[in-house]
C-alpha cells in the first residue's frame, strides 16, 4: 500500500456482521458493514462498489439493506471469482478498504392501487429485498416471487415473507417450494388477476429477466418480446436491474453501456448503467447485447463473474 | 570552460538542449518514463540561454503564473533549491507541470530566443528542478496565512481542485477535497500513463499539498454520498472540478460490441487499475493485437502507446484530419510516431463489424480531404464519396473526446449548464450565481454561498480549455474569487463531514 492511500481518511468501513446465506464453493455472504453517510443516503436500486484490497478489482455491489439510525448497509455477495473469493475471507472485525456510494438512480417507490409484483431469481433476490420493503412500507399489496437454481441456493425467504403481502416461492430442480422457473408463477398470477397488476420489477440473472418481460410481452404487451414495436398502452410497466461489467460507477468510463431502444428516435441509444440505471424499463432492453457484453473478460479465467455477483443481480 | 566562458556558449546555442530520452525501441516494451530528465549540467546550460528580458514574455503565459525569470536567474546562479522554491511560490506541482504543460504554446511560444532558433526548454528546466527537489527530499516552503476559520469544500481532486485547494489552504482556510475514486489525482491518475507522469509523482506532489492541512476524502461522490445542499450548510465556500468523465462516442453502427473502448475505460483500466499487470492486478483489459484508436488527441497519442506497450503488433492512429491540425502536442505525436505507432489520416470510421461472437473484427472507413475552414478555424474534412474499405481490429479505442461529468449538475438542479453540459460561470471570476443557488436549494442557509467551478467541467469559457494547467490556472483564479468574497464574512461553524470512515 503506498503512503498516500493507507494515510488517507475514509477508507476503513468496519465489517460488524458476517452472516452465511449460503455455504460451499458458490456461498453467498450478508455484510452489514459501517457506513453512515452511504446509510443516510441510501435508496431502493441503489448499489456500491468496493475494493476489498489494494490493486483489487472494483467490485459493484447491490446495497441489499440500509439502516439510517444505525449507519449500517447491509451487502449480499456470492463467491463467483477471484475478487468475490478474497471478499469472502473478510470477517466480522475487518474493514472494506473502499466503499463507494450509494450509486445509480433510485428506483421509483410509490403506493399503487393495484398488487406489485417483485420477483428475484439466485443472488437477484438481495437486490429485490429492499424494493419489496420500500413497497411494503407504503402499503402496497406486494406479490413477492422468489427462485434459485435449488434449495440450498435460496436466500432471504423468511425476510421477504415478513414484508410481502404473498409470496412465492419456486427451485428449478423442485427441491423446494415449486418445481420450475419464477416465470411459470407470474404466468399463473398475469392470468389470474388480469387487469389487475400494476408493475412487475425482476432482478435475477439476465436470462431470467429476459423471460420475465418475454411473458410481460405475451401478456400485457404484444405477442413477441421486440424493444422496436409500438408500445400497447395497456402494457404492465416491467422494470428490470442490469448488471453490466462496469469500472468506476460514476459515469466516467462508458464501460457499463447498455442498449436501451428509444422510441422517440427509433433505434437503439447507448446508456450508461451505472448512472442511467440500473433500473430500465425491460422492454426496451437488448438482451442479447448485454448477454454479449458481459462475457468480454469470461476467457480471463481468473477473473470474477459479474453474473452473480454485480450490480443489481 | 569557466561558468562565464560557458555561459557565453549557452548564449549562442540556437537550439533547446536535447532531452535525454529512453530508446523507443526500449520504452515500446516498458512503462518507464519516456523523457530521462535533464542533468544539472543541461539545466544549467539550458537556463544560460535564457537572457534574463528585463520584461519576460514568457510570465504572463504561465497560467499558473510562475515567476519564471526568476526561476532561471537562480538556476544559473546553481541555486536549484531556490530555483524549486520560486516555482513553489505559485505553483505546488511542478513535477506535474513540467511533463505535461504545453509549453510550447505557452511560456515557450513567447520567448524571445524562438525569434532565431528554439525557446529556452523552461518546462524541461522545470521538471528538472521538481525532481531534483524531490530525490534530495526538499519540501515546498509554504508561506502560510494563520486558520482563518473558513472552510472550503473542493469537489474533485484533478488538476483544478488541487491547484484551487493549494492556494487556499495558503490563504489559510481550512481544505476538504471530495474525491470519488479510491485514489486521488483524478484525470492524472486514471488518464495520463505512467510514461509519461508516473504515478509516485503524483502521489508526492498530493502529499506535499496534505502536509500542508489539506484533507483528502475519498470514495464519496458529491451529489450521492453527500449533496450539495449539505456541503452549502456546512462549508463558507464550493469549488466544484468533476473534470471531463462522460466518453463521447461515434454512434455509429457496431460501438457496443465486444473489444470497442472508450479512451476513458481504456485508460483507466490501465493506469488507475494497473490492469497492465493482470493477472497480478485482478482487473482485465484486451490488449489486441490490431488496435485502432479513432482521434487526434493527446489521449489518443496515450491510448495508442499503452496499446503498443501492451503487446499490440500493430497500432493505427485514426485521425479525420491531417497531422498539422492534430490537436495533440507535437512532442507526444513525435513520440508515438518514433514508438511505431501507424497514422491513418483523413480517415474516419463508419461501421464497425464483429465476429460471431460480437467481438470487433473489422472497421468500415471513409477518406477524407480537407475543405474550407469551420468554426474551429481548422479545415473542415469532407467525405471523400465511394472511398469506404475495411480493415481489420481487434480492439477499437474511441478517443474522440469527452463532455463535463453530467452526474452532479443532474443531481443539484440549480446547478446550470450550457448545451456542452458545461457549468455556467462568470467567466472571469469562475463563480456561480451563489445567490440564485442558494434560494433555489430551498431555503436560505446561514450565509449564502460562494461556488466557483473550474477545470473540464467549465471546458474553455475561461479561456483555453482541456489541458492540466488550464485548469490548474482556474483553481488559481477560483481561489482569489473565493478569497476575496469571504473577506467580508464571518465564518460559519458548521464542521466537515468526512466520509464514513
Amino acid at each position: 500500500m503506498s503512503d498516500t492511500e493507507g494515510a488517507l481518511k475514509g477508507k476503513n468501513y468496519a465489517i460488524l456482521k458476517k452472516r452465511t446465506l449460503v455455504e460451499g464453493e458458490d456461498a453467498i455472504l450478508e455484510y452489514v458493514v459501517d457506513a453512515p453517510l452511504i446509510a443516510r443516503h441510501a435508496q431502493a436500486g441503489q448499489f456500491v462498489i468496493l475494493r476489498t484490497a489494494n490493486e483489487g478489482e472494483r467490485i459493484p455491489l447491490t446495497i441489499a439493506a440500509y439502516d439510517r439510525e444505525a449507519g449500517t448497509i447491509a451487502l449480499i455477495v456470492q463467491i463467483v471469482g477471484l475478487s468475490t473469493r478474497k471478499m469472502a475471507e473478510l470477517e466480522a472485525g475487518d474493514a472494506i478498504l473502499d466503499l463507494l456510494g450509494p450509486l445509480g438512480t433510485p428506483i421509483e417507490v410509490r403506493r399503487h392501487e393495484k398488487p406489485v409484483v417483485c420477483m428475484g431469481g439466485g443472488v437477484g433476490i438481495a437486490p429485490i429485498w429492499p424494493k419489496v420493503k420500500e413497497l411494503y412500507d407504503l402499503g402496497n399489496h406486494v406479490i413477492t416471487i422468489i427462485g434459485a437454481r435449488t434449495k440450498r441456493l435460496l436466500i432471504l425467504e423468511e425476510e421477504l415473507r415478513a414484508i410481502s403481502t404473498e409470496i412465492h416461492v419456486t427451485t428449478d430442480d423442485g427441491s423446494y417450494g415449486r418445481k420450475g422457473f419464477v416465470t411459470g408463477v407470474l404466468h399463473d398470477v398475469l392470468e389470474q388477476r388480469e387487469g389487475e397488476i400494476a408493475e412487475v420489477i425482476a432482478v435475477g440473472p439476465l436470462p431470467m429477466m429476459e423471460a420475465v418481460v418475454k411473458e410481460m410481452a405475451g401478456k400485457g404487451f404484444r405477442d413477441a418480446y421486440d424493444p422496436s414495436l409500438e408500445y400497447d398502452p395497456s402494457r404492465i410497466p416491467c422494470i428490470v436491474s442490469l448488471n453490466p461489467i462496469m469500472v468506476d460507477g460514476t459515469g466516467m468510463c462508458g464501460g457499463c453501456r447498455v442498449s436501451i431502444w428509444d422510441h422517440a428516435k427509433g433505434e437503439y441509444q447507448a446508456r450508461f448503467s451505472c448512472v442511467d440505471g440500473p433500473a430500465f424499463d425491460g422492454y426496451a432492453v437488448d438482451f442479447a447485447g448485454l448477454n454479449r457484453r458481459n462475457r468480454q473478460y469470461i476467457s480471463q479465467e481468473r477473473v470474477a463473474r459479474r453474473d452473480g455477483s454485480g450490480a443489481g443481480a | 570552460m569557466d561558468r562565464e566562458q560557458a555561459r557565453k556558449e549557452a548564449l549562442k546555442q540556437k537550439t533547446k538542449s536535447p532531452m535525454p530520452m529512453q530508446d523507443p525501441e526500449v520504452r515500446v516494451h516498458n512503462f518507464s518514463s519516456v523523457e530521462l530528465g535533464y542533468t544539472p549540467e543541461i539545466a544549467w546550460t539550458e537556463s544560460s540561454r535564457c537572457i534574463a528580458c528585463k520584461d519576460p514574455r514568457c510570465v504572463p503565459y504561465c497560467p499558473v503564473e510562475i515567476d519564471i525569470r526568476a526561476m532561471m536567474d537562480a538556476v544559473r546562479l546553481e541555486n536549484y533549491e531556490e530555483a524549486f522554491q520560486v516555482i513553489c511560490r505559485s505553483n505546488l506541482f511542478p513535477a506535474i507541470t513540467g511533463r505535461v504543460c504545453p509549453q510550447e504554446s505557452q511560456c515557450e511560444m513567447v520567448c524571445v530566443r524562438g525569434v532565431k532558433g528554439e525557446p529556452v526548454g523552461i518546462g524541461f528546466v522545470e521538471k528538472f528542478l521538481a525532481d531534483w527537489a524531490r530525490e534530495r527530499g526538499i519540501r515546498p516552503k509554504a508561506d502560510m496565512l494563520p486558520p482563518n476559520g473558513k472552510t472550503i469544500a473542493i469537489i474533485g481532486s484533478g488538476p483544478a481542485g488541487m491547484s484551487a485547494a493549494a492556494d487556499l489552504v495558503r490563504l489559510g482556510y481550512g481544505v476538504t477535497i471530495y474525491e470519488a475514486l479510491h485514489r486521488p489525482g483524478g484525470v492524472l491518475i486514471y488518464g495520463i500513463p505512467e510514461f509519461r507522469l508516473p504515478k509516485a509523482i503524483v502521489d508526492y506532489e498530493i502529499d506535499n499539498l496534505r502536509a500542508l492541512g489539506v484533507e483528502i476524502v475519498l470514495n464519496t461522490l458529491v451529489g450521492r454520498t453527500i449533496t450539495m445542499d449539505e456541503l452549502i450548510q456546512d462549508f463558507d465556500a464550493i469549488f466544484v472540478g468533476t473534470g471531463a468523465g462522460l466518453p463521447y462516442f461515434m454512434n455509429i453502427p457496431g460501438e457496443q460490441l465486444n473489444g470497442v473502448y472508450s479512451a476513458n475505460e481504456f485508460l483507466t483500466r490501465a493506469n488507475l487499475m494497473n490492469a497492465r499487470s493482470f493477472p497480478e492486478a485482478p482487473t482485465p483489459i484486451h490488449h489486441g493485437k490490431c488496435v485502432g484508436v479513432v482521434g487526434g488527441g493527446n489521449v489518443a497519442m496515450d491510448a495508442a502507446r499503452v496499446s503498443k506497450r501492451l503487446g499490440a503488433e500493430q497500432v493505427d492512429i485514426i485521425y479525420r484530419r491531417t497531422r498539422d491540425e492534430m490537436p495533440a502536442r507535437r512532442d507526444e505525436i513525435h513520440h508515438a510516431e518514433e514508438e511505431g505507432i501507424n497514422f491513418l489520416y483523413l480517415h474516419a470510421p463508419v461501421a464497425i463489424y464483429g465476429d460471431e461472437e460480437g467481438w470487433v473484427k473489422e472497421v468500415e472507413m471513409i477518406r477524407m480531404e480537407l475543405g474550407e475552414p469551420d468554426d474551429s478555424g481548422r479545415r473542415r474534412p469532407v467525405v471523400v464519396p465511394d472511398s469506404n474499405f475495411r480493415r481489420p481490429y481487434d480492439v477499437l479505442v474511441m478517443a474522440i473526446g469527452q463532455g463535463p461529468n453530467p452526474l452532479l449538475a443532474r443531481l443539484t438542479p440549480y446547478l446550470k449548464t450550457n448545451k456542452w453540459g458545461q457549468l455556467v460561470i462568470d467567466p472571469k471570476k469562475l463563480s456561480l450565481d451563489g445567490k440564485e443557488a442558494a434560494v433555489a436549494a430551498g431555503e436560505t442557509p446561514p450565509e449564502i454561498p460562494i461556488i466557483c467551478a473550474g477545470g473540464d467541467i467549465i471546458g474553455s469559457q475561461a479561456g483555453a480549455g482541456g489541458t492540466v494547467i488550464a485548469a490548474m490556472g482556474h483553481g488559481k483564479i477560483a481561489a482569489r474569487t473565493i478569497h476575496e468574497a469571504l473577506q467580508e464574512r464571518p465564518p460559519k461553524s458548521g464542521t466537515a463531514p468526512s466520509a464514513d470512515a
